[in-house]
Parts: structure tokens; C-alpha cells; sequence
């Protein structure tokens, strides 16, 4: 919990509602996004009605987004526990083992609404927010991620989505360049149903000593709390409640929202890092948390509710960007680049002055109580006092009641290939679509290299790869890069991915699917999952056609993720993706899974390297047009689920794939995903520029070349090896490397031949995005 | 022979170099509040966003304390080398002829890029052939050489035009595709690729950045002898 979802106004009917009236009634706690019932239950609590800072704190606090009281009974059906889970959900990132006594921390979090409002500052502090939740456990960010969705590009009606894009791409660029931390990876797809909602979802690694994490539960009675990082300005007040709690487009324009979208501030956050980590590498600081949604509300409160304590903060003693700001300003402000820590007292002169060294603000703002009461002071003066527990535990929860709809949620998207186009047009239309075509214009924009970590680069693999330690074959190995001499080179694989689309045709089986598609790229290069972030992307959950797409969506994960022995260690839901005109966002339920290879000088690749290889489709792999990039291309309405998918089988094949990537088998490995069986061989071909012969002996081309399901891989290799994978799961040689042509024969076509020029050429459609 | 790797805040690419370093000789941090360069005998100036580049890229940090003694090192014909935004702090300097401005294709950009030695004879590229071709990646936003024409011509004649972008790799748009330059006298040495990505197949697609570190070391301790 602690996306930095923007915003609201200081001139909103909210904040000044509340500013001008010094007992706040009723009708601003609904103002505020609590309904009466809430309302109501809060004055229980607190005996009475509850003052402007109160108030302000309650509603925060008890929003959708902080409280997840939506959602909160579905995902405590999920899978947590594991043999290499270090830290479950609930801190601020999850954390699995990765060996040497070293942990691998990560978690993806969205920042949709406020990059709906303002793309660049949107994306840019979604992606700061996640790099601090992942030191403010102990853990250095190596490795940014993003998951992006915006609305159909390539029309003549997609001024938006490219202003979306584009600010967004600069946004987690400027972030995550400025700071250090190489962006290794990431997926974009545009949808129709996207245009008013997009997602910008962002996922951090980091890497730590197991034995240094560090949680954020206060504790010790009499401790200091002190915050450091940037100034508190009276930017992204009630963020948290309004805007990721309701839907966009509706009271007021989204331009009023604008103005005080959180601005980040990358540099301050560099400072912010490397002085946090010291703090905790010379053992100063007893607890660390990180401010975002809600702001040092949500920060204390939490803190203070992990650790069972009270405490007690002074906003006076709060360094403020704008004077005069009122005290329930200054506790639900969304300034970024912020954290606070819990210090013994001996240690809070230690722990300014390395504040100092850094030239980070920091002050000595409240201490730690028996009290279990959460007490906010304006200097001598009392003006907030609530229990804890209220404020954190006692949101009320619902229950969703979901019921599949009658009829179909989602408009056809328009047609773009006609449906007698021969297969050569058709390879070509689906990898020039957005949604296939090379990604390169995108991924330039990012440093994907600094830290020294990164063995595959994005495009070269299905899955991003980093080596444990940097410069693996430095030092006195500097020959040691040649795999089978020298000691292995540990390393960690990362993919993000969920298609939307499949999703909003089968919630279950869509969900799955995203999860397995992640997997499959981990064992593509190798890797075995150790672990799984998710972020839940829906719409107004308490539609009851939302609710179904809630609850089918959730049981698909936690199956899949039993099936694949890689427990969810954290994530984020982002609900109310909706407008009243626009309609809800295809169900995203994006999913960050880490895994772990013991050699990454054996890392895969997806591009087909030696001339005479054999070829071969692997895997239990059933190629269905039904919801697949070429129904979307002739406009075909989503289908009423997808066909059923073995799941026991597709983990097999996976583990069959894995195993012999690892043993140095096969010379390319790649998964099949949007686009079937002929978009992979391109992407094998197109990867290190060498073609192939394949022959394709099954009849109607069009689901046997671009049919779409899980568990199928294109792998290329020696015979033998090849025969070797062909025991534990389905293999069939369909061709071999060679040429500079992709030649595919059929059994009543003419051969699909095209040249690697026309493959590269319509691959790289995308460039004209960015002109 | 040591070298001395300087940190400013927001320098993101400092421990890349110290560990390129590190692969021919000893290196250490310096801190940029610390004047003391702790008796290295080569600097390096690494890349990064030193000061959040805030104003101007590279134009904050060249006011740092540890600046002022890097300045009198280079006066005394100390090897020092900046990569990126160091390159920016040396030109900002005035260490270095010429500036660099936005790419001319107005966006960060990361990308393995060729470059070809035009001189081979310097404290840089000892270790390198005439024409030969290096493979190092770049990323940056403001990487587009310039210096006027008159600068250049005599830049050339000098032999100071160290490195240029080979056929189509200039994607910033630098003029004379100028990759690297050095000063007169030929002890400051500044590129936009980053040397320091690329000595490790298995990290940096190429091991052609650590002919420079190892030619640093060359020239350091042929001195020496």
C-alpha cells in the first residue's frame, strides 16, 4: 500500500470544503468518499464526530485504496507461502531467497490515474514510488519494469493515446535513468478499451542481505521518529481518495485535477537512496517506511499498527515547502521523495548528520508510545487523536457480488485486415501492429544497462537477465565469460506480462494464461520461478460484472501460481479503471514473476544463431483463433471464453525447456504468444538477422500459423538435443536455420516466403510513434 | 597505479567505473566535497545526472570542492577522463574544447554504437589501432558535440579528435560525428560512450571500453618507469 496515486486540488470541493469548516460534517465525510454508513462507524470509533484532521486522516485511510476493502477478502485466497518467500505480502515489498544469503525484493505497483491526468509526472513518480518501497526494506533497485496500456494507435482518432505514450515513456525514463537503476524489461499493448483509462504499472528488484532487511513495524517506546527526504508542499492532497477511488471523467473535469499532480524529483531521490541505505548499513535506524498515498497518514498509521504502539507527531516540526499550511494538510500530503524512520534516541544525532552528508532535509517530528493511539500535535495544541486500530484495522470490508453478464461488455474493435487476406499479408499486418511490433523505440528511451548487472538486454531474450553480482567475470575470472569453465555465474531472470484482451474473453483462464506466458519466458532463458507480483487493473468493482471479472481473475491466479510453486509475495489493485461514457478497461491482472538461474553464461536466447539447426515447435501447444491478434485485426467480436488449457502439461513443458536451456541444449528458445506460431519464427529470424526453412504440414493456415494458446515454444538446436527435449514433452521438427528469407511452405497455399528486410521493415512500425 | 573514480550526488554510473577500473588497476571513490585526491595517478569523472543536472548538464558539479583539485591535476598533466556527464563536467570546465547540446533526436537514447579511433597514439588509445572499430554503448539525452569551425579545424590538426561515430551510428547528431576528444596537450580525454559498460562480454556486448582503462594504465605507469 503505497502507490502515489495524485491528487486533488487544493480549490476542490474537497479541500476546501474542509479547510472552510472548522466541524466537519456529513456531507463533507461524502465529499471526502465515505459513505454514511462509514461516516457513521468512524464517529463510534471515535466517539463523537470526528475534527478536520481526523477526518481527513479516516478517509484516506478507510479509501479503496488504502484499506483494499474491495478486494481484501479475494486476495487472502491466494498463494503466499513458499520455500523460498523471505517476506509475504503486507511489507513494503516481498522478498524471496536467491542464495548467499541474499534476497531478491520486488513488487509492482500502478500509477493509472494520475498518468491519465498527466502522463510524464504520472509514470515518472509511479516509478519513483516503487523504487522506494523497495530500499525502504533494506534492498538496493536494481531493475526497473513497466507494464503499459493505452487506447488504439494508428488511426486517425489517436491524438490521445500517443500524447499518453509518449509522456509516459519519457516519464519512467527520465526517472529511472536519473537515478541509476537500468530498465530492463516491460510490455505495452493499446486496446480500444484503454483510451480514457490508461495503466501504467511499474516493477522494481532489489537485492539485499537477508539478514539486514529491514521491516517497517515501529517499535520501542520512547523511539524518535524522524522524517527525511524532500520538503512537505501541499501537492497530492487527498490523492489516495479521489482519484484512485472513484471514477475519472465524472464530478468535475479531469483538468482540475491536473495542477497538483505530485512532481518528482529524481535527483532527491538518488540522495534519498544512498542515504537510506547507509542508515541501515551502519545499523541506525531501528524501522524504515516510505511515504506515498496518503502521505505520512498512511506512513505513521501503518507503522504504528504493525508494531501494536501508539504514536505521537508534531506538525509543527514538519519542514514545509509553502508556509501556513494547515495540519491536515501537512498529514495527507503526497509530496514525493520522502521516508521515515524509527530511531533510538542515542541515535537520532548520527542519523541528521548523515542526512546531512546526503543534503537530505530530516527532522526529529514524534515519538513512539504505549498508547496505541495515533496522536497528532500542532505544537503544544492537540488537534488529532485517534486509536490505530480504527484508523488501519477496522475499515469495514465488503463482499463483491459478482454475476457473469448476459451480454458482451466490450464493443468489437474495428477491422484493419480483411478476413481473405493470403498468410504472407497476414504475417506481415500482425507484425506491424502496435501490439507486435518491435518494441525498440520504446526501450532506447531507457538505460537498460547501468549497475553493470544486465546479460540479456531487452529483445534479446524473453526475459530480462541480470547476473547477482555485477561485472560477473571480472577480477581474476576475466576470461571465466565461456559457460562449463570457472564457477557458475548466478543470476535472475524477470518477465511482466498479461494480455488484457484474453482476459476480458475468459477472466479464469485469461489470468492463467498471463501467468504461464510469464513463466515461459523465465524458461526460456533458464530460470525457474521463485516468486510473483501481481496488480490488479479492473474496473468499478461494485458493478456486478466487474466483480465477476474480480473474483474469476483472482481464482485464476492463485491456481496458476499453486501450479507453478511461485507464491505471490506482494502487489497493488487499482479498481475504478472506468468512466461514465468510456466504460471499463479491459480486465489487466499484470503479473511480475522473478525467477532463478545457476548460470547465467547459459542464459537463453530467442534468436535463431547457427545455420543447419533444426527447428521445432515444442510443447502442448493448441492454436485457437479465439481471442487472438488476428480475430482482433478482422474485427472479431471477443469470444465467450477460451478453449481449456491443461495446465499440468504446460508446467511440464516448461520445466522440459527450462532443463535443457540450463544444460546448454538448445541454441534459441522463445515462447509462442500474440501473433501464434509465425510471429515467433519472425522474431527467431529477425533477433540476430538469420532466416529459415519450415514446413507447416497441418491444414487451415490461419490458426495453425497464427492461432494463439499456452505452451507452445520455438526452440532450434541439434537433432539430438531436440530428440532428448522430445521425452518429456511434445516435440515436432518443423524446419531448419539458414538463408535470409522466413519461408514457410503450406499443404494448400503457395509458400509464405519474405524476405529478413520486409520482416525488419514492418517490425519496426512503431518508430513512427516517436517522430 | 590508482585510480580515482569521483562521486557527486546523482553520479549514477561511478561504480560501473570503478569496477572497469579495477579490472587493470587499483581505484577508489572520492567524494565530491573532498578536495583530496588521495594520491591517484588518473581521475575519472563518471557518467550520471550529477546534481540532477539541474541548469545546465555538468554545470553544477564543475563547482565542486573535489573540481578544484582535479583542475590543477590536469594543469600538472594528470590523466583524467570523463564518460558522459563527466565529459559534461570537463567541458563545463573549460578542461575540454566545445559543449554538448541536445540530441538531435530529442530524447534519451541507449544504444550500442560503433566508433572508429582516428588517433591511436594519445594516453587514451595507446591500446588501440589507427581506424580501429570499438563497439561500447551510449546513452544519454545531451550528447551532441559542438564547437565552432575554426575550433574544430585546430582540434584536428592537434590530433584531439580522438574517436568518431562510424557511418550511421550518430544518433545525436554530433558535428563531424565527433564520439570523443581530448585536449591539447592530450591528458583530458572526454567521450559520451560509456568505456565502462563494455568490459565484459556477458554485460556490455564488447570488452573494446577496457582498452582505454588499459591504455590509461600504460601511459600511467610508462611514466612512472
Amino acid at each position: 500500500m503505497s502507490e502515489d496515486p495524485g491528487v486533488a486540488t487544493a480549490g476542490s470541493a474537497t479541500a476546501s470544503g474542509i479547510a472552510s469548516a472548522q466541524q466537519p460534517t456529513l456531507e463533507d465525510a461524502l465529499a471526502l468518499g465515505l459513505t454514511h454508513a462509514e461516516y457513521e462507524l468512524v464517529c463510534e470509533k471515535q466517539g463523537g464526530a470526528p475534527n478536520q484532521v481526523e477526518l481527513a486522516m479516516y478517509s484516506l485511510l478507510w479509501s479503496e485504496h488504502c484499506a483494499y476493502k474491495h478486494s481484501k477478502k479475494l486476495l487472502r485466497t491466494l498463494p503466499t507461502e513458499g520455500s523460498y518467500v523471505v517476506m509475504g505480502p503486507g511489507e513494503n515489498a516481498g522478498a524471496v531467497d536467491v542464495g548467499n544469503g541474499q534476497v531478491c525484493a520486488f513488487k509492482v505497483e500502478s500509477h493509472n490515474h494520475p498518468s491519465a491526468v498527466e502522463p510524464f509526472q504520472g509514470a515518472a513518480t509511479g516509478v519513483g514510488g516503487i523504487l522506494r518501497d523497495i530500499f525502504a526494506i533494506g534492498a538496493r533497485p536494481i531493475a526497473v519494469l513497466d507494464s503499459l496500456r493505452f487506447g488504439e494507435v494508428g488511426g486517425d482518432r489517436d491524438a490521445r493515446a500517443r500524447y499518453l505514450l509518449d509522456g509516459a515513456v519519457q516519464g519512467i525514463g527520465h526517472y529511472g535513468n536519473s537515478i541509476g537503476v537500468p530498465t530492463i524489461g516491460g510490455e505495452v499493448y493499446f486496446e480500444g478499451p484503454y483510451e480514457q483509462n490508461c495503466l501504467v504499472n511499474a516493477m522494481a528488484l532489489g537485492l539485499g542481505e537477508r539478514e539486514k532487511l529491514v521491516r517497517s513495524a515501529a517499535a520501542g517506546p520512547g523511539n524518535t521518529l524522524v522524517l527525511f527526504g524532500a520538503r512537505t508542499g501541499r501537492d497530492g492532497i487527498g490523492g489516495a481518495s479521489v482519484l484512485a477511488s472513484a471514477e475519472l471523467g465524472e464530478a468535475g473535469s479531469d483538468e482540475d485535477k491536473r495542477p497538483t499532480v505530485q512532481v518528482g524529483d529524481p535527483f532527491e531521490e538518488k540522495k534519498l537512496l544512498e542515504c537510506s541505505l547507509e542508515l541501515l548499513e551502519r545499523g541506525l535506524i531501528v524501522a524504515l517506511q516510505d511515504l506515498g498515498a496518503a502521505g505520512l497518514t498512511s506512513s505513521a498509521a501503518e507503522m504504528a499498527s504493525k508494531g501494536e504502539v501508539g504514536i505521537d507527531l508534531d506538525v509543527a516540526m514538519i519542514p514545509l515547502r509553502e508556509p501556513d499550511m494547515e495540519p491536515f494538510e501537512v498529514m495527507v500530503s503526497e509530496s514525493q521523495e520522502r521516508m521515515l524512520c524509527v530511531v533510538e534516541p542515542a541515535n537520532v544525532d548520527a542519523v541528521r548528520a548523515l542526512c546531512e552528508k546526503w543534503e537530505v532535509n530530516s527532522a526529529a517530528i514524534g515519538t513512539v508510545t504505549e498508547s496505541g493511539r495515533m496522536r497528532v500535535f500542532d505544537g503544544a495544541e492537540l488537534v488529532g487523536d485517534m486509536p490505530v486500530r480504527a484508523l488501519v484495522d477496522d475499515c469495514p470490508l465488503y463482499d463483491l457480488k459478482p454475476e457473469k453478464p448476459a451480454a458482451p461488455i466490450y464493443a468489437p474493435p474495428a477491422a484493419t485486415l480483411a478476413k481473405d487476406a493470403g498468410p504472407r499479408e497476414a504475417l506481415l499486418a500482425l507484425l506491424r501492429s502496435p501490439n507486435i511490433a518491435s518494441r525498440r523505440p520504446l526501450f532506447e528511451q531507457y538505460d537498460a544497462i547501468v549497475q553493470s548487472r544486465t546479460v540479456r538486454r531487452p529483445e534479446q531474450a524473453d526475459a530480462a537477465v541480470l547476473a547477482i553480482d555485477p561485472s560477473p567475470a571480472g577480477g581474476e575470472d576475466r576470461d571465466a565469460s565461456v559457460p562449463g569453465e570457472g564457477r557458475p555465474i548466478p543470476g535472475l531472470a524477470v518477465s511482466i506480462d498479461c494480455n488484457g484482451r484474453r482476459v476480458a474473453a475468459d477472466p479464469y483462464r485469461g489470468t492463467i494464461e498471463a501467468a504461464l506466458e510469464c513463466a515461459a519466458n523465465l524458461a526460456c532463458v533458464g530460470a525457474e520461478p521463485l516468486g510473483t507480483t501481481n496488480n490488479l487493473n479492473f474496473g468499478n468493482p461494485e458493478k456486478a460484472h466487474i466483480a465477476w471479472q474480480l473474483t474469476e481473475s483472482v481464482r485464476g491466479l492463485g491456481d496458476a501460481c499453486r501450479a507453478l510453486e511461485a507464491p505471490i509475495v506482494g502487489g497493488n489493485v487499482s479498481l475504478y479503471n472506468e468512466g461514465a461514457t468510456a466504460g471499463p478497461i479491459y480486465p489487466t491482472p499484470v503479473v511480475g514473476m522473478v525467477g532463478r538461474l545457476p548460470d547465467v553464461r547459459r542464459a537463453g536466447r530467442l534468436g535463431f544463431a547457427r545455420t543447419g539447426d533444426a527447428v521445432a515447435l515444442v510443447g502442448p501447444f493448441v492454436p485457437s483463433l479465439a481471442a487472438s491478434e488476428l480475430a482482433k485485426l478482422w474485427g472479431e467480436p471477443l469470444p465467450d471464453g477460451l478453449p481449456e488449457l491443461a495446465l499440468d502439461a504446460v508446467v511440464e513443458a516448461q520445466a522440459a525447456v527450462r532443463e535443457a536451456v540450463r544444460a546448454g541444449e538448445l541454441t534459441s528458445a522463445h515462447d509462442i504468444a500474440e501473433g501464434g506460431l509465425a510471429v515467433a519464427l519472425a522474431e527467431c529470424c529477425l533477433e540476430r538477422g538469420l532466416g529459415a526453412e519450415i514446413e507447416v504440414d497441418r491444414p487451415a493456415w490461419e490458426a495453425s500459423l497464427f492461432g494463439e494458446g499456452p505452451g507452445g515454444f520455438v526452440v532450434s538446436g541439434g537433432e539430438d538435443a531436440l530428440r532428448a527435449l522430445g521425452e518429456r514433452t511434445p516435440v515436432r521438427t518443423i524446419g531448419a536455420v539458414g538463408g535470409d528469407a522466413l519461408r514457410i511452405s503450406l499443404p494448400a497455399e503457395a509458400t509464405l516466403s519474405t524476405t529478413l528486410t520486409e520482416l525488419k521493415d514492418a517490425h519496426g512500425a512503431l518508430a513512427e510513434l516517436f517522430g | 597505479m590508482k585510480f580515482g573514480v569521483l562521486r557527486f550526488p546523482g553520479s549514477c554510473d561511478e561504480v560501473d567505473a570503478l569496477g572497469a577500473a579495477r579490472r587493470v588497476a587499483d581505484a577508489e571513490l572520492l567524494w565530491h566535497g573532498d578536495r583530496d585526491l588521495k594520491g591517484a595517478d588518473a581521475i575519472v569523472v563518471p557518467g550520471g545526472f550529477s546534481y540532477g543536472d539541474y541548469l545546465r548538464a555538468g554545470a553544477i558539479a564543475r563547482f565542486a570542492p573535489v573540481m578544484e583539485s582535479v583542475i590543477d591535476f590536469a594543469e600538472d598533466g594528470g590523466l583524467v577522463l570523463g564518460i558522459c556527464n563527466g565529459f559534461q563536467v570537463l567541458c563545463e570546465a573549460r578542461l575540454l574544447p566545445g559543449a554538448l547540446l541536445g540530441n538531435a533526436n530529442r530524447r534519451f537514447t541507449f544504444r550500442q554504437v560503433g566508433l572508429e579511433v582516428l588517433n591511436s597514439g594519445g594516453s587514451f588509445t595507446q591500446g588501440c589501432a589507427l581506424g580501429q572499430r570499438l563497439s561500447i554503448p551510449a546513452k544519454h539525452s545531451w550528447g551532441r558535440y559542438h564547437a565552432e569551425e575554426e575550433t574544430l579545424a585546430a582540434m584536428d590538426r592537434a590530433g584531439q579528435i580522438v574517436l568518431r561515430y562510424a557511418d550511421g551510428e550518430n544518433f545525436n547528431g554530433s558535428v563531424h560525428e565527433i564520439a570523443g576528444v581530448s585536449n591539447e596537450r592530450g591528458n583530458v580525454f572526454g567521450l559520451m560512450p560509456h568505456p565502462e559498460h563494455a568490459v565484459d562480454e556477458l554485460t556490455g556486448g564488447s570488452t573494446d571500453g577496457l582498452k582505454i582503462f588499459e591504455s590509461m594504465r600504460l601511459t600511467v605507469e610508462g611514466a612512472h618507469v
